[in-house]
């Protein structure tokens, strides 16, 4: 990982935060022929559409618009939410760490079956086990957050009694309450991301143990147990890296409808609520900052990928 | 083509992919004809009732017929998705082949900003954008498509790199065709198998992303028997009747797997090779 890689790399991460923030601002605020009118409704009287066009500077040719807005976002101040009066900016943050609370228990109990499973499926390859791990990866690709969110309520909450349905206690608070509620949504989470991982895992598997060194290992005479572990794993993991961190872009959109079902005030949730009371600068500051820790878990991937893998090098 | 077929329909998948898929375009073309009830007739009497012979998957919360409904809404949400993946992997397709045949700096600078666009997740995106064009069927179908094209340019520009070295695009630039000519009819029609496999998986990503887009009500409006919006009425009443809710639940899986098996499928009939 040399300098000038790394400073082209977050080169790339700012270009990226900017050509999205002005996706966001164009979309929710640009686009819309009159944004006052849609934020306020029909019924909105002429002086409380004339107040608002003044506050959002709608007057504003579009660039202006958007350099008042980015200059504040630079500075951590997204506004002020139209319903509650409250600055958005710490709103936001705090939902979204709640939401990454989901997150990362989910990748770390998706990492724990995920990488076994692949390597299993690819080592019975064709054998029955292979085909049921293989069919079961693709009911999980195949089914859409909401789908197994509810059934998977209906089947643990519902009919066995065995965890709470909706709602959400902070582990810091109550331990054993906050894992019983986070229970469902991580579990809902992992079933498609560990299909996903797992159908990769079996694939980089079978595609190393094909290759030459591990022909070589194996006729060195190594035990194939050490052939497996120190060298077929370590080289069919490092692309398991840059798939989890695609991944958290589809976490995030996951998380909006797991976080709506199951009632967890993360970040999903709030963009969800803003989105249904058109609260402007609370749409925009939940977009961005998601759209934001996908950039940053993406960039920090690909440096870990960097100093894993030396042969790497992106040009 | 016909050997195409023949070979897809050889491997498991392929044939249960496209079994799958003849059972959504029966729903799909005939739904309301196979309908036993209309869809929207509501049956007080009829609550709640369990699948038998008189409602074959049972009956939702207005006593509406589940099975009428299931039929009848294949069309608000198949035809959907298609189309928008089809909008969306044709202007993606365009972006990039183009992105491709100009090279350099021009390439450079299109692929970034088109990372750049894919860095807010899909579901976001077509969020984002339903909330500005209002909510609907049609603007749910518009979001899924811009919500694609960046994913489909990136997958193209991949393969339409090696195109662009092939001689007959340096004979088309020698003989001094334009630059639009060579995209659609030099280098388009060449990069089409990848963009029909990729194409083909992703419907089963905009059926789900439809039926979810529905779900949280931004999609399909009542009283429309969209499969999505099915799941997101039946879960009030998930104790007294689960099967209001796992007869959409199923049917969405089953249009998502046909065209995941089928797009699978149709890699392997292309590149014979690789066998995994």
């Amino acid at each position: 990982m040399s300098l000038a890689w790394l400073i082209r790399r977050l080169l790339l991460m700012a270009y990226t935060v900017i050509v999205v923030s002005i996706l966001v601002f164009a979309i929710t605020q640009i686009l819309p022929a009159d944004a006052a009118q849609s934020l306020l409704g029909e019924n909105a009287t002429p002086e409380a559409l004339a107040a608002l066009r003044a506050k959002l500077g709608l007057g504003d040719p579009a660039w202006l618009q958007y350099a008042h807005w980015a200059s504040h976002v630079v500075t951590g101040d997204f506004g002020v939410s139209m319903c509650t009066s409250q600055p958005v900016g710490p709103e936001m943050l705090a939902a979204l760490s709640r939401s990454l609370l989901v997150a990362v228990s989910s990748i770390l109990l998706t990492l724990a079956v995920a990488v076994p499973l692949g390597v299993v499926a690819a080592l019975r390859q064709g054998k029955f086990t292979d085909t049921g791990v293989s069919l079961v990866a693709y009911l999980g690709v195949s089914l859409p957050e909401f789908v197994t969110a509810t059934l998977l309520a209906l089947l643990l909450a519902d009919t066995l009694h065995l965890l709470p349905a909706t709602g959400y206690v902070s582990p810091l608070e109550d331990f054993i309450g906050g894992v019983r509620h986070l229970a469902l949504p991580v579990l809902t989470v992992s079933v498609i991301l560990i299909a996903h991982v797992m159908r990769m895992m079996r694939s980089e598997t079978l595609d190393v143990l094909k290759s030459d060194y591990i022909r070589a290992a194996r006729l060195k005479g190594l035990p194939e147990r050490t052939v497996l572990f120190r060298h077929a794993l370590r080289n069919a993991l490092l692309p398991v890296v840059t798939i989890i961190a695609l991944d958290v872009g589809y976490l995030l959109g996951g998380i909006i409808v797991i976080e709506e079902i199951f009632a967890i005030p993360g970040i999903g949730r709030a963009l969800m609520v803003a989105i249904t009371a058109r609260d402007l600068p609370s749409i925009q500051a939940g977009a961005l900052i998601m759209a934001a820790t996908y950039v940053l878990t993406n960039t920090l991937a690909d440096m870990a990928y960097a100093l894993l893998d030396p042969r790497i090098r992106y040009d | 083509m016909t050997e195409l077929l023949t070979r897809l329909i050889r491997k498991p998948q392929g044939f249960v992919g496209l079994s799958l898929l003849a059972l959504v375009a029966l729903a799909c073309l005939f739904g309301p004809a196979l309908a036993p009830y209309a869809p929207e007739k509501i049956n007080f009497l009829g609550r709640f009732r369990a699948p038998g012979w008189q409602n074959w998957l049972g009956a939702d919360q207005f006593g509406r017929d589940i099975f009428s409904r299931l039929m009848v809404g294949a069309r608000s949400t198949v035809p959907m998705a298609l189309i928008a993946t089809f909008a969306g992997s044709a202007v993606g397709a365009i972006i990039g082949v183009g992105s491709a045949y100009f090279g350099g700096r021009a390439d450079e600078a299109i692929m970034r900003t088109n990372d750049a666009v894919m860095a807010i997740p899909g579901l976001l995106m077509a969020l984002l954008l339903v909330s500005t064009l209002g909510n609907g069927a049609g603007n749910a179908a518009i979001a899924i498509a811009i919500a694609f094209a960046p994913g489909m340019a990136r997958v193209t520009r991949s393969v339409a790199l090696n195109v662009r070295n092939q001689d007959y695009v340096k004979a088309a630039i020698a003989r001094g065709e334009g630059a639009l000519w060579i995209i659609f009819r030099e280098m388009l029609p060449n990069v089409m198998a990848p963009i029909v496999i990729e194409s083909t998986i992703r419907v089963s990503f905009a059926v789900m992303l439809f039926a979810t887009l529905s779900f949280l009500g931004v999609g399909a409006q009542p009283p429309a028997s969209e499969w999505g919006l099915m799941v997101a009425d039946a879960r009030q009443y998930m104790y007294q009747a689960p099967w209001a809710l796992i007869a959409p639940s199923v049917a969405i899986a089953v249009a998502a797997i046909a065209f995941n098996l089928i797009g699978d499928g149709l890699r392997d009939a292309l590149n014979p090779k690789d066998e995994r």
